[in-house]
């Protein structure tokens, strides 16, 4: 088994107070009983699994989660959450890790970043047109990751189908979309 | 029995069908559906994913029009249903995020409408005039109901039992169906990791088909449109990379609905599949 080296733990107690504040979740209430990876769809897939993300938490230890896959991999779909003995939400400390990941500008790379790409592109056209224009975000993600004609025959069925639309819908108050995402930016930057 | 409805971002392409229904199968059942008026995207995973406040403002505006009309809200989308849900149980328990987010948005969202999903919706409106309203029972069908996360997790905004939700097997019963029990019918299939890391869903969602096929099911039933498109379209993938030869037909609940009620089949999209179910349609009755 990998060895985890605890040297300066007490410096990292102030990202334990953190992942805790934004999460909402006293992750100190963890005890590793392993019911969340036992339930979790994605755990055969992650390079850390769900339990061990929570006693991360509890240690500090900041890059070995920020820099993780796991983060990324996971789909919130909240398996561990509904079955916590503790009464945890360890989806929720999930969507926090990748929130601070994605605020320190941590580097990405494999699978989170493809996540994180397709993230980006679906707010990009949420932004641009007030909702997900499905073609145009499917394009540019292929696109940002250089793989134009990934997914071409997924699109010719939808074709076929009468299910891709060529042109954004758009709400009305656009203007209402555009000052969400600035005021949040403006919100955010001010409590930093 | 009147709501507000709103219809999500897939609406009129990759959910196209599951729309469809839903406002006919509504309208047959009575319950009046009026569109959430300038709805705008409820930011879904990628907006939580990325900052919380984002997350709660797309969803508060969309509350915010809801609330405006003066009827509860209802969402097909078990993601939208998901996002909305949680904006407003959040909000709700919290007035100073309520007062920053209404900040944000311009607008004053209050918390006074519930959000529902359809499932619950229909689950609750159709009740007993369901069997009456048959018109061609769904005999022979054997259906697999498959939640999903979104619409019954986490338990705050459970629109059933997070561990065993019932009322769509209720309601395929009480139309005819066969239903089947089985071990799937929560397990996730991997939602929109299917563009950014589509090996991983290939794998998830063989699981659940296969374990469909194991309990007997001759057709998949789902109230979420990235299920179905993960369970339909993706069968051809599987197929082809792991050389199984799945041909599983995968309606959305309103779909079925609209068969026994009797709707013509074109008009509730049941040809916009990619696992053609005209054959398994036939042999109802």
């Amino acid at each position: 088994m990998e060895t985890v080296s605890l040297n300066g733990l007490m410096e990292s107690r102030d990202f334990t107070d953190r992942v805790c504040r934004e999460s909402g979740q006293p992750a100190g209430n963890c005890y590793q009983c392993g019911k969340c990876t036992a339930g979790c769809p994605l755990a055969g897939t992650m390079d850390i699994p769900p339990n061990r993300v929570m006693r991360m938490v509890q240690l500090g230890l900041k890059d070995r989660l920020l820099n993780s896959q796991t983060i990324w991999i996971c789909a919130f779909c909240s398996t561990c959450t509904v079955r916590c003995p503790r009464g945890l939400d360890p989806a929720r400390v999930m969507e926090s890790l990748r929130i601070m990941a994605r605020r320190e500008g941590t580097a990405l790379k494999g699978r989170g970043k493809k996540v994180h790409i397709f993230n980006d592109n679906f707010l990009d056209s949420v932004k641009r047109f007030g909702r997900m224009f499905e073609l145009g975000t499917m394009v540019g993600y292929n696109l940002k990751c250089g793989t134009p004609f990934k997914d071409g025959d997924t699109g010719l069925i939808m074709f076929l189908q009468g299910k891709l639309k060529f042109l954004p819908e758009k709400p009305r108050e656009m203007d209402e979309i555009s000052r969400i995402f600035e005021e949040v930016q403006r919100m955010e930057a001010e409590q930093k | 029995m009147n709501y507000s409805y709103f219809p999500g971002c897939c609406h009129h392409t990759s959910a196209r069908e599951y729309d469809l229904s839903t406002r006919l199968v509504c309208k047959n059942l009575g319950i009046n559906l009026t569109d959430v008026p300038d709805w705008s995207c409820c930011g879904s995973t990628a907006a939580h994913s990325t900052s919380r406040l984002l997350a709660l403002a797309l969803s508060a505006r969309n509350l915010a029009l809801a609330e405006e009309t003066g009827l509860d809200v209802t969402a097909a989308c078990a993601a939208c249903y998901q996002r909305l849900a949680l904006a407003r149980h959040e909000l709700s328990g919290d007035g100073d995020l309520m007062k920053k987010v209404n900040k944000i948005t311009g607008k004053k969202y209050r918390g006074d409408i519930k959000v529902k999903s359809i499932l619950d919706v229909v689950h609750e409106s159709a009740g007993d005039q369901l069997e009456t309203m048959a018109v061609k029972p769904l005999k022979g069908l054997k259906v697999a109901c498959y939640y999903g996360c979104l619409l019954v997790r986490p338990g705050e905004i459970s629109a059933d039992d997070p561990e065993n939700p019932r009322k769509m097997d209720i309601i395929m019963e009480k139309l005819g169906a066969r239903t089947v029990e089985w071990g799937y019918k929560t397990e996730c299939c991997g939602a929109s990791l299917a563009v950014s890391n589509e090996d991983i869903v290939i794998q998830l969602v063989e699981k659940i088909i296969r374990n469909a096929v194991l309990a007997g099911a001759n057709s998949i039933v789902t109230a979420c449109p990235l299920c179905h498109f993960n369970l339909d379209v993706r069968q051809f993938k599987i197929n082809r990379n792991l050389g199984t030869g799945y041909r599983l037909p995968v309606f959305y609940f309103t779909q079925l609905m609209g068969v026994a009620l009797g709707l013509n089949f074109a008009d509730i999209g049941v040809y916009s599949h990619f696992v053609n179910p005209t054959k398994l349609l036939r042999s109802i009755g």
